[in-house]
């Protein structure tokens, strides 16, 4: 059963892929390739990224309502925009592109989350802590990007709402594929862990009572999640909850516990759901909007519902 | 097989364990009994390394504690505690060869099913073994817990109330499997409430109050209206039913 879901979710992947290439297509193939494809590998690496580093994350906290962009992600990468535009301006912004950037981006987001694994998990184990501490640390790097938007000329700050939000449009291509490999290398690192992520699922206590060190696996894979989720928000933007809708659908049809299994499924899933609906917008309703929007949208009020089932249980 | 030195534990500035000193072999069954708090689970945490030790040691086969790498001590010590994170789409079976996991890191071979069979004859799971964790009553759960314990085959079981959830004839059938694994060598530390079966099981007593050993030795000299009494505060008598301790509180 898991494998032939596997071959569905292939087989999905394959049949939106295929949509986005030929959908609407008016001129020859040499064109749609290298306008239509790297916008395909882009939505492609951006939904692996998340898929599997949410559930991972959901694995190691033991939680399946949470998302790693909890850890104030978004929030430091919105700051990072603010506070480019309050030193260089919003054209100096805007002339900045390429891999400095992209450098820069990834590299203080993975700074920040190192900084609080090793902070808060060196002595403890309190996944909660780090968890709580987190959304405390989003809230706060929010309101200094706030206080710092109040300093900033309102034309100015244009430039930091137009680059706080994930889009598919503008991708550098170099960077493209350097976020490609990357990505690729990591969750393959995670695939061949997923034996150990399995016991890491059964808790702190059992891990260790079976021969798994759970505090030195759950850095290794925060480390790695804390990278797929800086490499993904630098590409493109902030996501918060596409993550969260991706591995509820993943954990309601996989009916396997198996990380070998629900891995590449999230990821295929999570591939094809971002490329079908950026189909949809961009070829059948002909919309300019960000899909991921309305994605993150609809994840956000998957997160509602969940909470909801949670009470009720 | 397992040494406890002037073991001491402190949590949130309270004393948890002072002073314990405590020697286990191999082929015994040594029960932990003693009042809510006394210590008991601490310390049989302390002994598996699932939690350090503020001062004091504990060897286990020779070696410190803080000294077994995880993967190797998993080979040779098991514990069952008391609270488990229960994975819900996980079936009886699965959560039972789990236990064989030190011994295959997953890839689980013919001697692997022949002790995950074993493990679920001797707690009489077949005819749960493909239903999920979520759907089992907390006795239930509690067996597959114990089995998985069991497929680890390790030399030393330290079990942490075992008997939580189990019905009268599990209960027996449980303590029947320990008395079965101490007699094939194994070092077995178990935490009981039930002091008839402790006293009817256990080659060893431990009794602790306070975070100190109150009393040590074989059931006969532990598990008598004195000790007992002064243990928990309350008045306790040991009646002998054909020939075998039954306590009771007055």
């Amino acid at each position: 059963m898991p494998l032939r879901l596997l071959f569905v979710g292939l087989a999905a992947y394959v049949f939106s892929a295929f949509l986005f290439l030929t959908l609407d297509v008016r001129a020859d193939w040499g064109f749609i390739l290298a306008f239509r494809g790297p916008k395909l590998v882009a939505l492609t690496v951006v939904a692996v990224a998340v898929a599997v580093s949410t559930l991972v994350f959901q694995t190691i906290t033991a939680n399946r309502i949470l998302t790693p962009a909890i850890l104030g992600f978004d929030a430091l990468y919105v700051l990072i925009q603010t506070v480019l535009v309050l030193f260089i301006g919003g054209a100096g912004r805007s002339g900045l592109h390429g891999l400095p950037l992209f450098t820069l981006e990834a590299g203080l987001m993975v700074v920040l989350a190192l900084l609080l694994f090793h902070a808060l998990l060196r002595r403890s184990h309190d996944l909660n802590r780090l968890v709580l501490t987190g959304i405390v640390l989003g809230i706060l790097l929010r309101s200094i990007s706030s206080l710092i938007s109040r300093l900033i000329d309102p034309s100015e700050y244009a430039f930091v709402m137009a680059n706080s939000y994930a889009g598919f449009n503008n991708v550098d291509l170099d960077l493209l594929w350097i976020a490609c490999g990357v990505t690729a290398t990591l969750v393959l690192v995670i695939w061949f862990r997923s034996r150990q992520l399995d016991v890491v699922a059964l808790g702190a206590d059992t891990s260790r009572v079976l021969g798994v060190e759970h505090r030195l696996e759950a850095r290794r894979l925060m480390t790695a999640v804390s990278l797929l989720v800086a490499v993904s928000t630098a590409l493109v933007g902030p996501i918060v909850f596409f993550g969260l809708l991706v591995c509820a659908i993943t954990y309601l049809l996989a009916g396997t516990w198996r990380h070998a299994i629900l891995l590449p499924l999230s990821a295929l899933f999570g591939a094809s759901l971002l490329i079908t609906c950026q189909t949809l917008f961009e070829r059948v309703l002909n919309l300019q909007s960000n899909v991921l929007v309305v994605i993150d949208g609809a994840g956000g009020l998957i997160f509602l519902y969940l909470l909801y089932l949670g009470s009720r249980r | 097989m397992i040494r406890i030195e002037n073991l001491c534990y402190s949590a949130g500035g309270q004393l948890i364990l002072s002073g314990v000193n405590a020697e286990i072999e191999p082929g015994r069954v040594t029960a932990l009994v003693g009042p809510n708090g006394a210590g008991k689970s601490t310390l049989l945490s302390l002994i598996g390394g699932l939690t350090e030790a503020g001062s004091g040691t504990v060897e286990v086969c020779g070696r410190r504690i803080e000294a077994w790498h995880r993967a190797e001590l998993s080979l040779t010590l098991t514990t069952l505690r008391q609270q488990t994170h229960i994975v819900p789409r996980l079936t009886v079976r699965e959560l039972v060869a789990f236990g064989r996991y030190p011994h295959s890191r997953g890839h689980l071979n013919e001697m692997d099913d022949v002790h995950i069979a074993q493990a679920m004859e001797d707690m009489e799971l077949a005819p749960l073994a493909d239903r999920q964790l979520d759907t089992l009553s907390g006795g239930q759960r509690q067996r597959a817990l114990i089995a998985m314990c069991l497929a680890q085959t390790t030399q030393i079981m330290l079990l942490d109330e075992p008997l939580n959830n189990l019905d009268l004839n599990f209960s027996r059938r449980v303590m029947e499997v320990v008395r079965d694994r101490s007699r094939a060598g194994r070092a077995i530390v178990t935490v009981l409430h039930d002091l008839t079966i402790a006293a009817r099981t256990a080659d060893q007593i431990i009794a602790l109050k306070n975070g100190r050993v109150m009393a040590s030795g074989p059931p006969s000299t532990v598990i008598t209206p004195e000790i007992l009494s002064d243990l928990y505060d309350a008045d306790v008598e040991v009646y002998q039913v054909g020939g075998k301790p039954v306590v009771l509180p007055i």
